[in-house]
Parts: structure tokens; C-alpha cells; sequence
């Protein structure tokens, strides 16, 4: 059994629960202790690019302080948001200076010392589990689904952060395959879905959805599935009239199916209404 | 009579080139205006300026820059950033106007959510509109 510091974020307590628990139970099956970091707060879902803009790094340290109190030097994230800022962050405030200004003003917390590895689950299903392992874990394969397999932004941009090849990606069409699935590896699997544009932009968002679901479908993709909330959201709730209606899933919710969580706990990860009373995607 | 021409950019004098240069940490002046940010940026068909022309107006030290559309539609994606040839990262000029634009009380459109919304977009959005 390995231990691992879990960071979960908003979106896994309300919208996306089916991606956790389809995800966590997954790990389990796969030999990790998973544990949730105590006390943790936003990460602040977008990555301040200001050099000056030290407050905005106060929330996602704040979490790595507690990961650090742990005694883990490293943790683990589902969101694809989350680990943009965290992994980002982490960096950002090595530097010294801002280091030992944004301790300062942390003032009642311990100080960050810096060190802390943030890690996706596509990371850590590829570099330390293994395709094989993972494959040998299945309980109920894909059947060959053909599963459209976008990425959006944060995982592969910018590079430094980049989970895979930012123009090239393969981790999630192996992830895929591993549970028995056909990868789609769609034209538009690494263009932005809009992101936050969500809330003022429907317009633009659901242009950008209906091209990104049109690509998926003429690549013959029969779900899509992503690790971010925002683009799981986007995709399924921006969705432009006329735009194919293809299911959006959270990689958990493959992993759920395919890791043999029984048909009736598939079905109530699926229809199980968060606390924004917004039915989630179900599908598969 | 034919002098030394001089091309360096202290003679453009632009603080306002220097300001964003200083709060992005991107060099605007490494830009050689080749488009391929706009090419592929997703957004382009939206903002009232390209990307390369956002950065070409921020190499002058034109801050009538602050008054465009453009770095408001930019959603931060960084496609433009990791396909730039000289490594200019286009979206972090973008916030550094958006900041400006901001601290300067250029306040973009006002946002009115029109249908409901999971908290992950609104804290992006607020952390990117607002001060």
C-alpha cells in the first residue's frame, strides 16, 4: 500500500463527484491509501501570470503548507484546474524573496519550505502505476468504446507544466486503451473549451464547444471524456444547439465502469444530483 | 549626411512598454510579428485586435492597448505561448494589460452571468475581472 496526500478542490465535492469517486476507488484497487489534505481551500482555479501578484499565490501555498504538515512531499490532484495552479504556484514561490514574503505573510502558518511535488492522476497512472498494472485491473473492459480523449489547456500548457507533449499528448489515449477503449485522438483534443469565458461569453464558449464536439464525433468518438471540471461543464452544459450530443465523461467515470465498481454504484455516481441541483452527465 | 542609425529600443522611450514587460516578464521586443499566436489562437475571431497586434501596439508604447476587447476574450489557454517561435508568452502580456487595465480603472465590460454556472468558472472569473 502506498500512502498518497490528496488535494481534491471544489469542483470534486459538487459537479464532479462522479470523477472522485470513480477515481478514488480506482486507486484503491491499485494499492493507494489515499488522504485527503485537512483544511484545504480554493486553489483559485486560474494561475495569476503577474510577476507582482504575490496575494494570489496565497491560497494554492496555503494548501502545500498543509501537505508539507502532513509530512508528504507530495500530492495529488483529479482537477486538471487545480493542479495548473498548485504545480505553478509551487514553483513561482521557490524563488527566495517571494518566498519568504508570502511566509510573512502566511505569518499564522507554518512557513513553506518549498519542495512539494504536485502530481496528476494521468502522471501518476503513467509513470508509477504502469499501462500494465493498470490493465491488469480491469474487471469490465471498454468493449472498444471509442472515447474522444481531450485535454483542454492546463495539463499541457505551458510547457514547463506540460503532463505530456503539448502538441502530442498520448497519456490519456494509453489510459484509455489500458481499460480497453479505442482512443479518439481528436484535432481539437488540446483546444481550449473557453475556460472561464463561461460566465459572461456563452456565445463564444459554445462556439469553441460545438467545434471541439464536431471534431471528436468526425474522428468517430462515441464519449468524450477530460480530467477538468470546467471543460467536463463547458462541453456538456455550453453545448450549442445542433452540436452532437455525444456524452462528456470525467476520466473517473471510465475508470469507475472499468474497474468493476458494481452497476447499481455506477448508476448513482452518474445520476446523482450535486449541490448546485445541476443533474450530472450520465452516459456510460 | 548619413549618420549611425541607432535601433535600439531605448530610443522608443515607451514606459508603458516597460511597465508590462516588467509585470508580464516577457520581453515585448522579441516579437517579430510573425502571426502564428494569431493563427492558431482560439479566440481571434472575437477580440477587436490579433494577439501579434496587441503585442505590436505594447512594442510602441501605445496604451491605447489598454482599451481594447482583445485581452479581455483571451481566456489565458497559452496555445499562443508554446507555438511562438520566439518564446514570447503572448497570454501573460494579455494579463499584464488586463492588470493594468484594472489597476488604471479600465474596468472591461460588465459580466453578467446569463445561465447558471459551477463555482470553478466563477472564481476563474472573478480572479481574472476583477482587482
Amino acid at each position: 500500500m502506498k500512502t498518497i496526500a490528496y488535494f481534491p478542490g471544489c469542483a470534486m465535492k459538487d459537479q464532479a463527484r462522479p470523477d472522485e469517486a470513480g477515481t478514488l476507488h480506482a486507486l484503491a484497487l491499485l494499492g493507494y491509501e489515499v488522504t485527503e489534505i485537512p483544511r484545504w481551500n480554493c486553489c483559485g482555479t486560474v494561475y495569476s501570470l503577474a510577476q507582482d501578484d504575490l496575494m494570489r499565490h496565497v491560497g494554492p501555498v496555503r494548501n502545500l503548507v498543509r501537505v508539507q504538515g502532513m509530512g508528504e512531499g507530495r500530492v495529488l490532484t483529479l482537477c486538471a484546474m487545480c493542479y495548473g495552479t498548485l504545480a505553478r504556484s509551487a514553483r513561482f514561490v521557490a524563488e527566495p524573496e517571494r518566498l519568504a514574503r508570502i511566509n510573512a505573510f502566511l505569518d499564522t502558518e507554518d512557513d513553506f519550505r518549498g519542495g512539494i511535488e504536485v502530481v496528476h492522476l494521468l502522471t501518476l497512472l503513467r509513470d508509477e502505476v504502469g499501462y500494465e498494472k493498470l490493465a491488469a485491473q480491469v474487471k469490465r473492459t471498454l468493449d472498444g468504446l471509442k472515447v474522444g480523449t481531450y485535454y483542454g489547456c492546463v495539463l499541457l500548457r505551458p510547457r514547463l507544466f506540460a503532463v505530456d507533449d503539448p502538441d502530442r499528448p498520448e497519456v490519456m489515449e494509453r489510459v484509455v486503451e489500458a481499460l480497453g477503449g479505442t482512443p479518439v485522438a481528436f484535432p481539437e483534443r488540446t483546444e481550449c473549451c473557453g475556460a472561464y469565458l463561461t460566465v459572461g461569453r456563452t456565445d463564444i464558449v459554445g462556439d469553441r464547444v460545438g467545434r471541439i464536439l464536431r471534431s471528436a464525433r468526425g474522428g468517430g468518438a462515441e464519449v468524450v471524456v477530460t480530467t477538468c471540471p470546467l471543460c467536463q461543464f463547458n462541453l456538456d452544459e455550453r453545448r450549442p444547439a445542433g452540436a452532437p450530443t455525444l456524452p462528456v465523461l470525467y476520466l473517473g467515470q471510465l475508470l469507475a465502469w472499468a474497474m468493476g465498481l458494481d452497476e447499481p454504484a455506477v448508476a448513482a455516481l452518474v445520476s446523482k444530483e450535486p449541490a448546485t441541483g445541476r443533474p450530472v452527465s450520465t452516459g456510460v | 549626411m548619413a549618420s549611425e542609425l541607432d535601433l535600439s529600443r531605448d530610443r522608443l522611450d515607451a514606459p508603458f512598454a516597460r511597465r508590462v514587460e516588467e509585470l508580464s516578464g516577457e520581453n515585448p521586443y522579441a516579437c517579430y510579428q510573425c502571426g502564428k499566436c494569431s493563427a492558431g489562437c482560439p479566440f481571434a475571431d472575437y477580440m477587436d485586435a490579433l494577439p501579434n497586434q496587441v503585442l505590436r501596439l505594447v512594442q510602441l508604447g501605445d496604451a491605447s492597448a489598454l482599451e481594447l476587447s482583445a485581452p479581455w476574450v483571451c481566456a489565458s489557454c497559452l496555445a499562443c505561448g508554446v507555438r511562438c517561435p520566439k518564446g514570447v508568452d503572448i497570454a501573460t502580456t494579455m494579463e499584464a494589460l488586463r492588470i493594468l487595465a484594472l489597476r488604471r480603472g479600465i474596468s472591461p465590460a460588465p459580466v453578467t452571468p446569463d445561465r447558471p454556472c459551477p463555482q470553478i468558472a466563477l472564481v476563474g472569473a472573478y480572479r481574472k475581472l476583477t482587482p
